[in-house]
């Protein structure tokens, strides 16, 4: 019985944060004269479906929008990005926290001060950036600026993360037959596996959310992504289609929290270990 | 030194780290003869575990050589070729394998045959008692289970030096015992050279064939247990030594610039010597008695030298009626062969 306000608080934050998953899920399948009540209607539940429910919205999202594209486009940038980041913040992190000694930490703060300064400050020096190197209104643009958010951030993830296993047993297969380039290249990934995958997660969400580098860099509706290209698609002038744009959100939204269930225990590890020990 | 004795000689090794104002190792020169246990004993920050692994080549000397069996291995010969094995203090067990994936790593890394590491890891999971766990992660695992497979992963690359890092710190007193009878047991029948680094005296006499005394860099004394423990070179090995170490006081008449040593055990009542032992009468006046069962240690002061603590260990069967109030005066003493005479100045014995 001592557990009764232990659940009814665990009740509470699954409401919290499952509402808006039902909100977005009964909106998408809603017929309009069931979303777009009068507010004098008080005897209208909202939160049920009054009308029979409709696939209208999903037909107007797949059929006369260019989602797919804008999933197959964020997915390239997201792959791309994440080889990136993950190429150039592993082992700067694992060399900041192993190599370096006592610089090793102030060159990761250094580097995790970079991380603080705003896109909405960064966006137009680097549309000059990118208008130099011709990627205005290509993928390529994102690709190019994305890693300057990831890279930062993960590399002073990584360290964290590094220096909380112990040198030990890198030190330990230095004895058992490795050379030290192959205790980085074979055996210290394994170790810090947890923190790698924490980087993917993170890169990922960034890459799935990003919305002001994306609106700067990319004019054309077949390049955009879909943070980008829904609100632009179905926000037409102060006409909201709130069935497709909440069919656009729930569609999106199932891998990623897919995704995050998959490695939810290693993330949090990844945040907790770096967090405490770095 | 022979081309086929697996010994380790060590000639003025120094080794300062970047940044530091002293040397962590400072001119150590030693000898580790094939087959032995030499254990490096000496208090935190001695530089016990930097000389421990620079001969792993886990740290490359600032100066000085290392030689393992009579090869050349300080500049250029890393860790893995330098045919030694070693656990650390931690084990550094790899969490992601299981044990029987722990004990084969080396020779995975070695690229032998499959049959030959299965063959080898189950010998070595016997010799060690933990045949029953080879499917377990090292989380699964008590303490002691631990220390073993890191042990087996040491023995199955079949080194010719073991290399050992304060393997027991990390067990629970009641473990320890018998983990240090294995291991010695185990040695012995081995018989494979082995550098077992440790703060602990007590395990470094229950194991070492030879004990070398280290202090700030220095090895302060090289012998048998019993050598180091009954014939001090210095103040430093005399007082790290023996629980309660050797009490030291001024020589009377000695102008302070002698000290006189000698070990609480053989600070007894005159009359339980026999007639014939030549003894030094130690007057002591009592401070406090502690009573630990077996012993009793009898805290005071001696009139010549009224600043320091003396203390004597009293076995359970001798001087049961001392008067044991405050500053009750016992007609103590020491057996000349057992006093030891150190310069005050310098720490250093004076023969005579």
């Amino acid at each position: 019985m001592k557990r009764v306000p232990l659940y009814a608080a665990a009740l509470g934050f699954i409401v919290f944060a499952g509402f808006p998953f039902y909100w977005m899920f009964i909106t998408a399948f809603k017929q309009n004269r069931d979303l777009y009540v009068g507010a004098f209607d008080t005897r209208h539940v909202p939160w049920i479906f009054n009308d029979p429910p409709t696939l209208e919205h999903v037909r107007l999202l797949f059929g006369q929008t260019d989602f797919l594209r804008w999933v197959a486009n964020t997915l390239l940038v997201i792959v791309a990005v994440v080889i990136i980041t993950v190429a150039l913040a592993v082992p700067a992190g694992y060399s900041l926290a192993r190599l370096v000694g006592r610089w090793g930490g102030r060159l990761g703060m250094g580097i995790f001060f970079t991380y603080l300064i705003p896109p909405t400050l960064l966006f137009i020096p680097f549309s000059r950036v990118i208008a130099l190197l011709g990627l205005q209104n290509s993928l390529g643009a994102l690709i190019l600026v994305y890693p300057t958010i990831t890279v930062p951030f993960c590399t002073w993830l990584v360290m964290g993360f590094v220096r909380s296993v112990p040198w030990d047993i890198e030190e330990q297969a230095m004895i058992d037959g490795y050379s030290r380039l192959a205790v980085i290249i074979r055996i210290a990934p394994r170790l810090i596996l947890p923190g790698i995958l924490t980087v993917v997660v993170f890169t990922f969400t960034l890459v799935m959310q990003e919305f002001v580098y994306a609106l700067t860099f990319i004019s054309s509706v077949d390049r955009m992504t879909v943070s980008l290209g829904v609100p632009i698609a179905l926000v037409r002038g102060d006409v909201y289609h709130w069935g497709s744009l909440m069919a656009a959100a729930l569609f999106t939204s199932i891998p990623l929290a897919i995704l995050y269930n998959l490695f939810i225990d290693r993330f949090i590890q990844g945040f907790t270990m770096g967090a405490v020990k770095g | 030194m022979s081309e086929t004795s697996a010994g380790v000689e060590i000639r003025q090794l120094h080794k300062r780290f970047k940044g530091g104002d002293h040397d962590a190792v400072d001119g150590v020169d030693l000898s580790i003869r094939d087959g032995e246990l030499l254990v490096l004993l000496g208090p935190s920050g001695c530089g016990k575990t930097t000389l421990l692994r620079m001969i792993a080549g886990l740290e490359h000397p600032s100066a000085g050589e290392i030689y393992i069996a009579g090869r050349r291995v300080d500049q250029d010969v890393p860790p893995r070729a330098r045919g030694i094995a070693m656990v650390f203090q931690s084990y550094a067990l790899y969490p992601h394998r299981t044990v029987s994936g722990n004990i084969a790593f080396p020779l995975e890394a070695a690229h032998l045959p499959r049959a030959v590491i299965a063959e080898k890891v189950r010998w070595a999971a016997e010799l060690f008692g933990i045949a029953g766990y080879l499917d377990r992660y090292p989380r699964q695992l008590s303490g002691g289970e631990r220390q073993r497979v890191a042990l087996c992963r040491a023995v199955v690359r079949d080194p010719q030096v073991f290399l050992l890092d304060e393997p027991l710190a990390n067990l629970d007193a009641k473990l320890r015992n018998t983990a240090r009878d294995e291991l010695k047991r185990f040695q012995r029948q081995i018989k494979r050279t082995t550098v077992y680094v440790t703060h602990d005296q007590v395990e470094a006499m229950g194991l070492g064939d030879r004990i070398a005394v280290m202090d700030r860099g220095k090895v302060r004394q090289v012998g048998t247990p019993h050598e180091v423990y009954e014939d001090p070179v210095d103040t430093f090995v005399a007082t790290f030594l023996g629980q309660p170490p050797m009490n030291l006081v001024e020589q009377p008449g000695g102008g302070g610039r002698t000290l006189l040593g000698f070990r609480p055990e053989h600070l007894l009542p005159s009359d339980h010597f026999g007639d014939r032992e030549p003894l030094h009468p130690i007057p002591l006046i009592v401070r406090r008695v502690e009573y630990l069962g077996s012993d009793r240690y009898v805290y005071g002061t001696v009139e010549f030298a009224p600043d320091a603590t003396v203390i004597a260990k009293l076995p359970a069967n001798i001087g049961r009626a001392i008067p044991e109030e405050e500053g009750g005066r016992l007609d103590f003493a020491v057996p000349e062969r057992a006093l030891c005479h150190f310069d005050a100045q310098t720490g250093a014995r004076v023969r005579r």
